[in-house]
């Protein structure tokens, strides 16, 4: 059966994501003995499509809609595709965006749907591996039915490469009136420092438990000559502003070195720091899946160990 | 304005954990509010406190050990809560299609204007119920939102998208809507004691698939766990050993030799 994968693309500028998406999407053509179709909707499509046309491509589907995500005008196009291509599964990144369409596509198929895979194996029936529990585990989901919406993780599948010999159509689908309506974009993150620019970065994350913790990283920061940043839940807390994040929905950084005080390393996490020169990784948790990117990992409490590493500076 | 918000239940695995079957053994979970909830939770107290909404209804799926964590949901300002749990999802993974009926049938009950919940769950991290039910139940949608502004006369909520890369997305939505909140929105308040004891009062509905007009058949999961396991650790990281004296000064050597100096 074929697979139908649904490109995205953002202010001008197909996404990464949309590259893993077709080469997974490809996985499960090969398994499934089908054709792989790739949507592009809104935006420059002509430009997306021939973007688009990578080895491994059979066709493509250009739905002219407006410049930016309507996830009304997502689902319509790839729903109505899905269906007169007997789509067997459709394949779709999972983003911010993926999410905020793949859930209600797949109600409106009335197909099952399956979030973040990392891996995908094709049988007698559909088999995803993903993570549960924080990623602390996977597992393995055996899926019944012959007909999904999958979203894959970025950074799982190799984005597909070389050019391809698809076939390019516009693809004429009606569009339903949108309740939701893009009004503009904001950047975050602007301000004093761009921790992108840092070359050693100090990073803190949910270990520091407390706001009044914070001295001690900073007192870090400085006998190192390093910049300060952060995780997600430091910047939640208000603790520290937006433009400290590291990770997906914040900066991504590439210091020569990077010491990550009491970060587990959830993938959002990792997504911004893992081209850094050197990581270092200071957590209690053994486990903790920051120490499987780290370079150098001290197991200990970083109240014991970064006053004695501020010693060292002094 | 009527304001249902999805709390769930979330386990969290401790440090160590072992794996039992297909999921961690029950001795090595920690029951909690799911994070992203509670975000919602205080977005919908926060409407309320406006006078923007008139009733904050709480709505869980979960066994009766869940009612101490929709308690808390009360004891921080919803007026009152439904519980629905059936012995047909006990030990079931369910698919979102099986989750979208529950609430589907609440909602038909409830008849709210907005309906705010995480992005998703902390456990099972699937990030698709609310999205999926405003779908079924024909609301418009938004998903991520990071800053919310509800103006009822209108009937639009304007909120912003949290994007990858630093980038919101500014949107209009139609009421009535379902939200999925990101952490961060706001700041979640910490209960009370005043809070939790008028928490104590309040009603917790419970209700079994009967009394929302289902049966077993229809919250038949599509998903089932056919292993778990500890993703096989991919470090070559150099743990460095010894006390804390002696590994920041093994460290303090690492860093200098990488140029590290104030």
């Amino acid at each position: 059966m074929s697979v139908l994968v649904v490109a995205e693309h953002r202010r001008g500028d197909l996404r990464d994501v949309s590259y893993e998406a077709i080469t997974a999407g490809r996985e499960l053509a090969d398994e499934r003995g089908g054709d792989l179709h790739v949507a592009v909707v809104g935006g420059d499509v002509d430009a997306f499509a021939e973007e688009l046309n990578r080895e491994g491509v059979d066709a493509i589907h250009a739905v002219d809609d407006g410049e930016e995500f309507d996830h009304n005008a997502y689902q319509a196009a790839a729903a109505e595709l899905a269906d007169r291509l007997d789509a067997g599964a459709v394949v779709l990144p999972n983003s911010v965006n993926g999410l905020d369409y793949a859930p209600a596509l797949a109600e409106a198929l009335g197909v099952t749907l399956v979030t973040d895979a990392v891996g995908i194996e094709y049988d007698d029936g559909l088999t995803v591996t993903r993570e549960m529990y924080g990623s602390k585990v996977e597992t393995t989901v055996d899926v019944a039915g012959d007909r999904f919406v999958l979203t894959v993780r970025g950074g799982e599948w190799p984005p597909a490469e070389g050019v391809g010999d698809a076939t390019v159509e516009a693809a004429e689908i009606g569009l339903p009136e949108s309740g939701a309506r893009v009004t503009g974009f904001e950047e975050v993150g602007g301000g004093d420092v761009d921790i992108a620019d840092a070359d050693v970065l100090v990073s803190v994350g949910r270990g520091i438990e407390e706001e009044e913790n914070l001295e001690l990283v900073e007192e870090l920061a400085d006998a190192l000559g390093a910049t300060l940043s952060a995780s997600r839940p430091i910047v939640d807390n208000g603790w520290l502003p937006k433009n400290r994040q590291v990770g997906q929905s914040g900066k991504v950084v590439t210091p020569d070195v990077y010491i990550a005080v009491g970060i587990s390393g959830a993938v959002q996490h990792v997504a911004g720091m893992k081209w850094s020169d050197t990581i270092v990784a200071i957590n209690t948790d053994p486990n903790a899946p920051i120490f499987d990117i780290a370079d150098y990992g001290i197991v200990g409490d970083l109240f014991d160990v970064v006053p004695e590493l501020i010693d060292e500076f002094a | 304005m009527k304001v249902l918000v999805t709390v769930k239940e979330v386990a969290e695995a401790d440090d160590d954990f072992a794996i039992e079957g297909t999921d961690i053994a029950e001795s090595d979970l920690e029951y909690d509010l799911n994070e992203w909830d509670d975000y919602a939770v205080e977005a919908a107290v926060q409407l309320a406190e406006s006078g923007v909404a008139d009733e904050v209804v709480a709505v869980t799926v979960g066994p009766e050990r869940s009612e101490e964590t929709i308690r808390m949901a009360l004891a921080k300002g919803a007026d009152r809560a439904v519980r629905v749990w059936d012995d047909a999802l006990e030990g079931s993974f369910p698919d979102v299609a099986s989750k979208v009926d529950l609430f589907e049938a609440v909602v038909e009950e409830e008849e709210p204007d907005l309906i705010l919940g995480g992005v998703q769950a902390a456990d099972t991290g699937f990030g698709a119920t609310g999205v999926a039910l405003a779908e079924r139940i024909g609301f418009e949608h938004a998903a991520v939102v990071n800053h919310l502004d509800v103006d009822a006369d209108e009937g639009i909520a304007h909120v912003h998208r949290e994007l990858e890369g630093g980038v919101e997305e500014l949107t209009d939505v139609d009421l009535p809507a379902v939200l999925t909140v990101q952490t961060g929105l706001n700041e979640p308040r910490y209960a009370s004691l005043r809070g939790i004891r008028q928490a104590q009062r309040k009603e917790i509905a419970a209700k079994d698939l009967s009394d929302l007009g289902l049966t077993a058949d229809d919250v038949e999961s599509a998903l089932t766990i056919t292993s778990m396991y500890e993703p096989e650790s991919e470090s070559d990281a150099e743990i460095i050993e010894g006390d804390a004296g002696e590994s920041a000064g093994r460290l303090a050597e690492v860093l200098r030799e990488k140029g590290v100096s104030a």
